[in-house]
């Protein structure tokens, strides 16, 4: 198992290197020369002067694997990648990191919270469907799956929203539901989950309809093997067969694919955010393109990419202890 | 492309090594041992015969067959096909050489692609080679088709609308589609029903004196062997125990190895079977990871000394024998001689017990 | 279509192992074979649900391309602005009915007209990203898998460092350094983050269909590495190629809502349903003119449903299993 998470983390390493290059590239990296570059960085209103200014600043002007190097470890007076630099905001000059350290605590918590409500969800919901295939139970989830599986986040958060917010509010005069902001954890951990449960479930009910599907399907491709047939014929109870037996090989499948969604889960965190006005990672990202703030993109970018990365270490950590045979590999 | 005389030497291997290394580590994977598959094989196959090579699973036969075709690449050694030395040939260059040597394979489950049509299968020589297209290569494919007694009118099915009989015909089609002079036929019968392999070993036949062909027989059922072949190769753990004209082989085996293969055919006579002495090995072929010293049979030979766990026997014809008819032991068996009566003579630690391995894997 | 009497003309004689010869070879008529493709066809005209779906899907598409119609039908340009018809005394859009069958937009414009429009640049972008995704994918996959060690490694990395981003993310900040969205922008992104799951699928069969004897036969015979990816692997890799490429479609049409929703998809003035319902938030519109969200959301809705519903009944047809649930 340590050889195993050795590999994987190395292999993650050097992912992460390559985001970086592959970041790199697509900021600071532009055929018409340093000039666009800097306009990017300074935006549109900057003058020529200002222009100038940056590409002496960030050292535009100098051969790329130079620029790259400052860009990871860092210059004098500009700490770079590997030292926590990000650059600063071109407009307020707040360094990127801070920024980046007010936003990341709230899409965190969405991300997390939305994560763990979801797999319940889905797995509660495909297990009992794979259970008793064909019942109005199997029926009723499958199908509600299917339809919030075809809805965007964002229109379900904006329907929620409508629903429970503005309708309950106005009409039925049960103010339950706050229309935005969030409240740290460390402040009120009650507000902080009162603020949290339109956007969770927001986050939440599409990627459960679809796990509802891959659970469903995976388990009764389980149910259907041969030595779950044997098990109840030991007589083991059904609940048994199916908790202890049936669902450690069905997980893999789900394991695998949420390795994959939590990439896709940061993209669905920019739109909660944006639908319930939330200013985390994906606000401010949303934020920074209306403003061509490209250091605050950049570093948005880098982190989620780690992020990702990391999680998906953790997450084939997981599949590893589900699977043994992937540690012997 | 020279047009050899019936005797003239048509494939000649000569030491033919493969290795398959076996690797570990995780980021940088070297090679702690490799798997001895086919470990200095050296034979001549001439225009016009078959050349039968038995032995059990694993002994390498399937192996050394895709050495010679250069479908592995050799650990070392050499092939030399019509006179041409193909042991290091390219992709490219093997490509005109692969006309004249084709392989027919075991599995008639596997080895046609379930998704294409019968017709584009048996196709496939004319169109890589660039013989013939459109309406030439279907009459040629057709034509192919009759060869091997399909009904030309299937040309457009797939496989999966063939019986297992009727698809190693499509597969002979295929390796015969532009004639070729050396045929490898990779147990073709070993997975067809016993009245079916009647039938296909006929259809070889035929078609070997039609056509002029030179096959090597692949099997592990000596009957079959036996009915087909000229020579006959029997293989054991990589190399090449005893080699000899068919007959020679069952009549005068010489090999202790051969005459425990040749005890367990069964003969339909009751009456003989009981008179038979069944040589019986005891325990299992070691692994070709770590072969035995010496001659590698010792483990199991009834036969065994103390000469034969530490010297490798060299392929030589014993006891008189014609130079056709080699076999690689110290201590070869005489006509007439029943070696189930022997008793090894070296110490138990070099021995199989009883069923199990020796030291071995 | 017949498959014609096996026992027939194919039948091979116990006795002396031989089989007849066709008397008269010259052109020999040829039956057809029922092909894996015909098979999977007929499965999905049996499936009720995908057939309806289809049928949906076929309304929606007639409505993209007759979408001037229904401007010349209602008199409402697609971009055109009605503000005194339009919008009520106090500035807000007026509601369903009368002139208007699903009302006004904030700037006055037909709701029913910009939906018909929208539903090109959706259909467009969700069958041009699906195909093009899984082309790229389907080749590289092959590639990959097959030319083996080098080639796979780089590939590996490629698709490891494409999962590892956050493609939303990526498509926001090359929307900054592009200046803004744009359709091709919307196209690329998703494609860009898309093939990566399709070539490890794919790879992941050629690994497996690499090992079998057809192929040894296949380099027995002397066919060359591309000869053999693309005529011999891929055609038993293509079903799970077109399941995914028709599950592709609907998430791709989501996707591009969702960009055009963040501003960085197809921009004003052209109609977009993301973009519409982007525009119904503003200042929380939604919530007196509760049509400007809830139609574009349901064309959405249904368009996605309907994919969706097809997308799942392709797979079927192509991998019948027992459970199906409504048959």
């Amino acid at each position: 198992m340590g050889r195993f998470l050795v590999r994987r983390i190395l292999q993650g390493l050097l992912v992460m290197w390559l985001v970086t290059i592959a970041a790199f590239c697509l900021f600071f990296i532009d055929p018409s020369g340093p000039m666009s570059v800097a306009r990017r960085i300074g935006g549109r209103q900057a003058t020529t002067q200002q222009l100038h200014r940056i590409i002496h600043d960030l050292g535009l002007n100098q051969p790329l694997y130079k620029q790259y190097w400052h860009f990871l470890w860092g210059a004098p007076g500009r700490p770079g990648l590997l030292q926590g630099g990000l650059g600063r905001d071109y407009y307020f000059g707040e360094p990127v990191t801070h920024i980046l350290y007010q936003a990341a605590p709230i899409t965190f918590s969405l991300a997390i919270g939305a994560s763990v409500l979801w797999l319940a969800m889905g797995l509660a919901s495909g297990i009992l469907s794979a259970v008793r295939p064909r019942s109005f139970l199997d029926r009723f989830f499958t199908t509600i799956a299917l339809f919030f599986y075809s809805m965007p986040t964002f229109v379900l958060g904006l329907l929620l929203l409508l629903i429970f917010y503005f309708d309950f509010t106005t009409k039925l005069h049960l103010a339950w539901f706050p229309a935005a902001g969030y409240v740290a954890f460390s402040h009120n951990p009650w507000e902080w989950v009162h603020h949290l449960i339109l956007p969770w479930m927001t986050l939440a009910v599409v990627s459960a309809a679809a796990y509802t599907r891959l659970s469903r399907s995976s388990m009764l491709d389980v149910l259907g093997e041969d030595y779950i047939r044997t098990a109840r014929a030991k007589g083991l109870t059904e609940r048994r067969v199916v908790l202890r037996h049936g669902l450690r090989a069905a997980l893999t499948p789900i394991v695998t694919q949420f390795g994959i969604d939590l990439a896709v889960l940061i993209g669905g965190a920019i739109v909660t955010e944006q639908v319930f006005s939330m200013q985390g990672l994906g606000f401010e990202a949303v934020q920074a393109i209306n403003n061509q703030d490209l250091p605050v993109i950049l570093g948005i970018v880098i982190v989620a990419s780690a992020a990702v990365v990391i999680a998906n270490i953790v997450v084939d950590i997981i599949y590893a202890v589900l699977d043994p045979r992937v540690r012997l590999n | 492309m020279t047009t050899g005389t019936s005797g003239d030497v048509l494939l000649r291997a000569t030491d033919v090594v493969k290795h398959f290394p076996v690797r570990s580590g995780s980021i940088f994977r070297r090679a702690v041992g490799a798997v001895h598959a086919v470990d200095g094989v050296s034979l001549e196959v001439r225009q016009g015969e078959t050349l039968g090579l038995v032995g059990e699973t694993g002994c390498g036969k399937s192996t050394l067959a895709r050495c010679i075709t250069r479908l592995y690449d050799l650990t070392s050694g050499t092939v030399e096909f019509d006179g041409a030395d193909i042991s290091k040939l390219g992709a490219s260059a093997m490509r005109p050489y692969r006309r004249e040597m084709q392989m027919i394979f075991q599995d008639p489950y596997g080895s046609l692609n379930p998704r294409r049509r019968v017709g584009s299968i048996i196709g496939d020589p004319f169109a890589i080679h660039g013989i013939a297209s459109g309406q030439d290569r279907r009459r040629r494919v057709q034509e192919a088709m009759e060869l091997v007694g399909l009904n030309p009118e299937h040309y457009n099915r797939f496989p999966a609308e063939f019986s297992g009989g009727q698809r190693q015909r499509i597969g002979i089609a295929r390796a015969l589609a532009l004639r070729p002079k050396l045929v490898i036929c990779d147990e073709p019968v070993s997975a067809l029903d016993v009245s079916i392999q009647a039938q296909v070993i006929n259809l070889l036949s035929d078609l070997q004196k039609e056509l002029n062909l030179t096959y090597i027989f692949i099997a592990h059922d000596l009957s079959v062997v036996r009915h087909v072949s000229d020579r006959v190769a029997v293989m054991y753990l990589g190399k090449v125990a005893e080699i000899g004209p068919s007959e020679d082989i069952y009549q005068k085996g010489r090999h202790p190895y051969t005459q425990a293969l040749l005890s367990a055919v069964p003969v339909p006579d009751p009456r003989k079977m009981e008179g038979r002495a069944r040589i019986v090995l005891a325990g299992d072929v070691p692994s070709p990871l770590n072969p035995p010293t010496g001659c590698r049979f010792h483990p199991r030979c009834p036969k065994a000394r103390d000469t034969c766990v530490s010297e490798d026997p060299p392929l030589i014809p014993r006891l008189g024998d014609p130079p056709i008819h080699a076999a690689a032991c110290h201590f070869p068996v005489e006509v007439g001689e029943d070696i189930s009566l022997s008793t090894p003579q070296i110490s138990e630690s070099e021995r199989v017990i009883e069923g199990g391995l020796i030291g071995n894997a | 279509m017949t498959i014609g009497n096996v026992g027939a003309t194919g039948e091979l004689d116990l006795v002396t192992g031989t089989g007849p010869v066709e008397e008269a070879p010259e052109a020999a008529k040829v039956i057809q074979g029922r092909s894996p493709w015909r098979l999977a066809y007929e499965r999905l005209r049996r499936d009720r649900a995908a057939v309806i779906s289809a049928v949906i899907i076929l309304i929606i598409v007639v409505c993209a391309i007759a979408a001037p119609v229904f401007a010349s039908i209602t008199g409402h340009g697609v971009n055109q602005q009605f503000r005194v018809i339009g919008l009520k005394a106090d500035g807000f859009p007026t509601g369903v009915g009368g002139k208007f069958p699903l009302g006004t937009d904030d700037q006055g414009r037909d709701v029913l007209v910009r939906i018909a429009y929208g539903a090109r640049v959706s259909l467009l972008v969700g069958v041009v990203t699906s195909a093009i995704t899984v082309t790229i994918g389907a080749i590289l996959g092959l590639m990959a898998g097959y030319l083996g060690r080098t080639v796979d490694t780089i590939v590996g990395r490629i698709i490891d460092v494409t999962l590892s981003i956050p493609f939303l993310l990526f498509a926001v900040a090359l929307a900054a350094v592009e200046g803004g969205g744009s359709i091709t922008l919307v196209i690329t992104v998703l494609a860009l983050f898309g093939w990566s799951s399709v070539a490890r699928i794919v790879r992941g069969q050629v690994l497996s269909i690499r090992e079998r004897e057809y192929i040894e036969a296949a380099r027995s015979l002397g066919a060359g590495s591309w000869r053999i990816m693309f005529i011999d692997i891929f055609p038993n890799v293509i079903a799970q190629v077109i399941v995914y490429a028709s599950l592709l479609i609907p998430l791709s049409i989501v996707s591009e809502a969702t960009l055009s929703y963040l501003s960085i998809g197809v921009q004003p003035p052209t109609a977009d349903w993301g973009q519409m319902i982007f525009e119904a938030q503003q200042g929380g519109l939604y919530q007196v003119a509760w049509w400007f969200l809830v139609f574009p959301s349901l064309a959405l809705l249904i368009t996605t449903l309907a994919f969706n519903i097809l997308g799942d009944g392709v797979r079927d047809a192509f991998d019948p299993r027992a459970d199906r649930l409504f048959v």
